[in-house]
């Protein structure tokens, strides 16, 4: 079973939808029971840095959610969620994350159009990585107007260009994260998700 | 580089597409979900519904249309049509919707887009825009309910407005072009697409694949809509994307 968590953030609908149409249970859960008995966990989320962490403090499910990166089984943070897993935020003041990887979150500054938003060509940087078995580099979806930047090079395993060179997925041992959307990010985004699950 | 994303727009009433749509291979060529799905299997970057239903019914089948092409498809979808209330707003999000387009609600109410892009993110408002050259001023007028009503607004106030206001993208309808089939207007595309930080697709007029070259090296659109010649196969998404490619234009 796959839980993905329910903290009160964006729609997790079409992350669910995906992960079924893969073949797989999707449970939508802020039951703390319920995450740290699933196969995999899916940390999504759409809106504010500050909301989402308060939101997750005020449920516990901050400590679910670290809990369950400790406990070795896979887990994934998509689009905000995978700026969760990061040390802070920059977005309206700084903000703690949930400091599974270290890096920080900053916003995208320059004369071109923010949100980043459309489809963008990845760079496979570590292409040994399960995620990318059988996988050729192509377009997936992103939407955002703020952006990872990692401590450690070791973390980025994938990269989109906009201006600079903007962090795509991010993963270190179990845990990892896509800032684009698998879910909206056709053939490929579902690839991906699948290859996760299949961890 | 961001690719230029193509877009297929259905018109949809009462939980049915309205306008005649030409696919061979479809069991329901009526079926909006079927049809969305074949569009995103053809390569589709995104799709727009434009629910022109005028019943309370029609607009709750709509509900149940956004929810079954959630679960169908893996692309981004906008849905618009006769939303007035964040309301409605937050009940198609639920249902799955990706994105929201507003046009004459947002010009009679403008705190929508506000309160809209503040409570669900600028990346889900779309302000839709119709316009009309105006030869008096010897600029572009918005038009309302349809294309039938005047607002005496400038569309490049407009659309500075609604950026300002929060809204994520430009849905900007040239009704100049629009049925012509003699290419996107390009001069209100690239007024418009220039003087803003947000995207803008540019709708109306496409006739020929190479309508949306232009569209996008010369009025640097971010991305172009169309419907009659995607649903009455005049040309298909794969080779508007192939001649987009061919000459140098980013598309996935």
């Amino acid at each position: 079973m796959i839980a993905i968590i329910d903290y009160g953030m964006g729609n997790l609908h079409s992350v669910s939808k995906a992960v079924e149409r893969l073949g797989y249970e999707a449970v939508i859960t802020a039951d703390p029971a319920v995450i740290a008995a699933a196969d995999r966990a899916i940390l999504p989320g759409v809106g504010a840095f500050g909301d989402a962490m308060q939101n997750l403090r005020e449920t516990k499910l901050d400590e679910v959610a670290k809990a369950y990166a400790a406990s070795g089984k896979p887990m994934l943070g998509i689009c905000l969620g995978m700026q969760l897993l990061f040390s802070e935020s920059e977005e309206y003041g700084t903000n703690e994350g949930l400091n599974l990887l270290p890096g920080k979150v900053v916003r995208f500054a320059g004369d071109y159009k923010i949100p980043h938003m459309g489809w963008n060509k990845l760079s496979f940087l570590q292409g040994q990585s399960p995620l990318f078995s059988g996988l050729t580099e192509g377009h997936v979806y992103f939407v955002h107007s703020f952006h990872v930047k990692p401590e450690l090079s070791s973390d980025l395993l994938a990269t989109t260009d906009y201006y600079q060179q903007v962090t795509a997925i991010v993963g270190r041992g179990n845990v990892y994260g896509m800032q684009f959307h698998p879910e909206k990010s056709g053939e490929l985004g579902m690839q991906l998700l699948g290859n996760f699950l299949k961890m | 580089m961001l690719a230029k994303r193509i877009i297929p727009c259905l018109d949809v009433k009462d939980g049915r597409v309205v306008k005649g749509v030409n696919f061979v291979n479809l069991r329901d060529a009526g079926d909006p979900v079927e049809l969305a799905a074949t569009y995103d299997q053809e390569g589709a970057d995104e799709l727009v519904f434009l629910d022109i239903s005028a019943s309370v019914e029609g607009r709750a089948t709509m509900i149940e249309v956004v929810k079954r092409t959630a679960g169908e498809i893996t692309i981004p979808f906008t849905v618009g049509g006769g939303i007035s209330h964040v309301d409605d707003m937050k009940r198609l999000l639920r249902a799955g919707a990706d994105k929201i387009g507003i046009n004459t609600a947002a010009v009679l109410n403008p705190t929508l887009v506000k309160e809209g892009s503040r409570k669900f993110g600028s990346q889900c408002i779309v302000v839709a825009i119709d316009a009309k050259f105006n030869a008096e001023w010897g600029e572009w007028e918005v038009y309302t309910h349809g294309g039938r009503k005047t607002t005496g607004i400038k569309a490049l106030e407009w659309a500075r407005e609604v950026e300002r206001l929060g809204a994520g993208e430009i849905l900007l309808t040239s009704m100049d072009a629009d049925g012509t089939k003699d290419g996107f207007d390009i001069k209100l595309t690239q007024a418009v697409s220039d003087s803003l930080g947000i995207p803008v697709i540019a709708s109306g007029g496409a006739g020929r694949i190479e309508h949306f070259n232009d569209v996008f090296q010369q009025a640097h659109a971010d991305a172009a809509l169309a419907a009659t010649i995607f649903h009455y196969k005049e040309m298909t998404i794969r080779e508007v994307k192939d001649d987009l490619r061919l000459k140098g234009v980013e598309v996935r």
